[in-house]
């Protein structure tokens, strides 16, 4: 039964790694973290501090772009082309299905993550000529956007099992930026009266709190995180994600693939 | 033993986007096929025979019924193991290799993994793409990615197999293929039931045959019982490409085609035709029965059901 996951988990990643947009993605984001450089150097003193927000920022950016990209079209391509026919007609569970798909996608980020963050390490040696024990901080920004990455994946996933490509995009990305203003939604939801109150407090804990999850400006100034907030944010997100992906696998395992 | 037993499945969608209503595609089918056997599932297009094959593979949920497959009921995952299933107009992961995708399907059939490189080259050798092994899906043809769907459907060893449309696409020689890899496959032991609307192709196969149409099973029997029902009259053929004067005044319906000709006549009048041959020296090749071939039989039973349900409505 895992090994079932597994197997549709590594297929998934096979057909990220072959896909050309994919690498075009890296590409940018390598072009953009050559881009940090540039800035860096007209940026009197503050190099650092430039190199780090732009590279990070570029890291998260395109990441959640291939999270959504890769994400709204899992599973219903696989309708539309008729390729989950031959999977599902064999011993695999739909559910197992939608989890494989999930590490699949999961893996695939984390392993363009590691690449897109020696980009970001190789500008800042670029800049600074060397590394200092705060740079270790960048780590937990890296962390921090990969937890990002698992949920923006589940809802992909979420949207891909019920609705088309386009609709799912645009329901991923509207959440994405909505839950980047969580912080500022829940300021609004506590001034508010009555009915609306109710509506934005609903709002506020039912989008994704991504603005919890931003702390490259405070890293760029090596500020250290505080523990209690890796703890948070991994427990957040690891709960936020299995909600989704148990909403994708319930709406997946009654849908009549037509 | 029966291998599949299908219990009133039934199927309806909703159609509509304001007012819904239900659509039938499949009327209760009960339906026996037994094991070993080929069966052969026909009817037109949007008949219900796809919707049929998608329900027995847990892709579609029936509104009602049951069914059972090798003894076990059909949603059991066990049964999922012993089965093999080609879509229609199959279509796969392109980014693969033929051999990196039998070798995926393999790992989600559970085939051992010490055996499975193994047999999938002994798979593609079976259906003729060996040679294209290495050459990424998105390169095939329609004959070729029918071929890896063939491929896929046997590659566990299935004790059944289900194929929707299996000559679809395929060309003379690979038609001709798929009919001897469907025979071996009974010569295996093998249930195999297809559906096709390719009428000469069940004829030549099904050891039985159903009929569906419009999501009702109109027959099921015998090709031999279907086409059994002779006309009352004979085929003569006879060699060269003169008509006798006195076969004409039979009034029968001849046809010369090349150095033959092919005269059908009533069965009473065999025997004077065969007389006037002998007078005129011509030499007689065959006399056939005419028989009432799978197509007619299928297609005077669609009229008759046109018919019938025209008459009701």
């Amino acid at each position: 039964m895992r090994t079932s996951i597994a197997y549709i988990a590594s297929n998934t990643f096979r057909e990220a790694v072959r896909d050309r947009v994919l690498y075009n993605l890296i590409a940018f984001a390598l072009l953009l973290s050559g881009a940090a450089i540039l800035v860096g150097q007209i940026s009197i003193e503050i190099e650092k501090l430039v190199v780090i927000n732009l590279g990070l920022t570029a890291v998260s950016l395109f990441g959640i772009v291939i999270a959504i990209f890769i994400g709204i079209g899992l599973v219903s391509k696989e309708i539309e082309k008729r390729t989950l026919y031959t999977v599902l007609s064999r011993p695999v569970r739909r559910w197992q299905f939608i989890v494989g798909k999930f590490f699949g996608l999961a893996g695939t980020l984390v392993v363009n993550t590691f690449f897109m963050a020696i980009g970001v390490f190789a500008a800042l040696f670029y800049v600074s000529h060397k590394f200092v024990k705060a740079d270790a901080l960048i780590f937990v920004a890296l962390y921090f956007i990969i937890l990002q990455f698992l949920i923006i994946c589940s809802l992909s996933l979420l949207f891909s099992s019920f609705s088309t490509p386009l609709l799912s995009a645009i329901f991923a990305f509207s959440l994405f930026v909505i839950g980047s203003f969580a912080e500022d939604l829940r300021n609004f939801a506590a001034m508010a009266h009555g009915i609306t109150r109710w509506l934005a407090t609903g709002a506020a804990y039912l989008v994704p709190n991504f603005s919890a999850f931003n702390v490259i400006t405070s890293i760029a100034h090596e500020q250290p995180v505080a523990g209690r907030l890796i703890l948070q944010n991994t427990v957040y997100a690891l709960f936020y994600a299995t909600m989704a992906l148990s909403g994708a696998v319930l709406i997946f395992e009654r849908r009549d693939l037509k | 033993m029966v291998a599949i037993q299908i219990l009133g499945l039934e199927k309806s969608y909703s159609v509509g986007f304001w007012y819904k209503r239900q659509k039938r595609a499949l009327c209760p089918l009960h339906l026996e096929v037994e094991d070993g056997e080929i069966f052969g599932f026909l009817g037109p297009n949007g008949a219900g025979k796809t919707t049929t094959l998608k329900i027995l593979m847990g892709l579609v949920f029936p509104s009602a019924g049951s069914a059972r497959i090798l003894g076990k009921e059909w949603t059991d995952p066990a049964v999922k193991a012993q089965i093999g299933f080609l879509p229609e107009q199959p279509y796969f992961y392109d980014y693969l290799t033929a051999h990196e995708l039998l070798e995926y399907y393999g790992q989600l059939s559970g085939v051992p993994a010490k055996n499975r490189t193994h047999r999938v080259e002994q798979v593609l050798q079976q259906v003729g793409l060996r040679d294209v092994r290495g050459l990424q899906l998105r390169k095939f043809s329609k004959g070729m990615l029918q071929r890896v769907g063939i491929g896929q459907a046997i590659l566990h060893d299935p004790k059944l197999v289900f194929f929707d449309e299996p000559m679809s696409g395929l060309d003379p020689m690979g038609r001709r293929e798929v009919r001897d890899l469907m025979e071996q496959l009974k010569r295996e032991g093998k249930t195999v039931f297809f559906s096709t609307h390719i009428l000469s192709d069940a004829e030549a196969l099904c050891d039985r045959v159903a009929i569906i149409h419009k999501g009702e099973l109109l027959r099921v029997g015998a090709v031999d019982d279907l086409t059994s029902s002779v006309q009352g009259k004979v085929e003569l053929l006879w060699q060269g490409t003169q008509v006798p004067a006195s076969i004409k005044a039979l009034g029968a319906e001849c046809h010369v085609a090349g150095d033959k000709v092919r005269a059908i006549v009533n069965e009473t009048q065999q025997d004077a035709a065969i007389d006037a041959l002998r007078r005129e020296r011509l030499r007689l090749v065959s006399i056939i029965p005419v028989r009432t071939s799978l197509e007619a039989y299928f297609v005077e039973k669609l009229r008759h059901a046109e018919t019938t349900a025209g008459t009701t409505a």
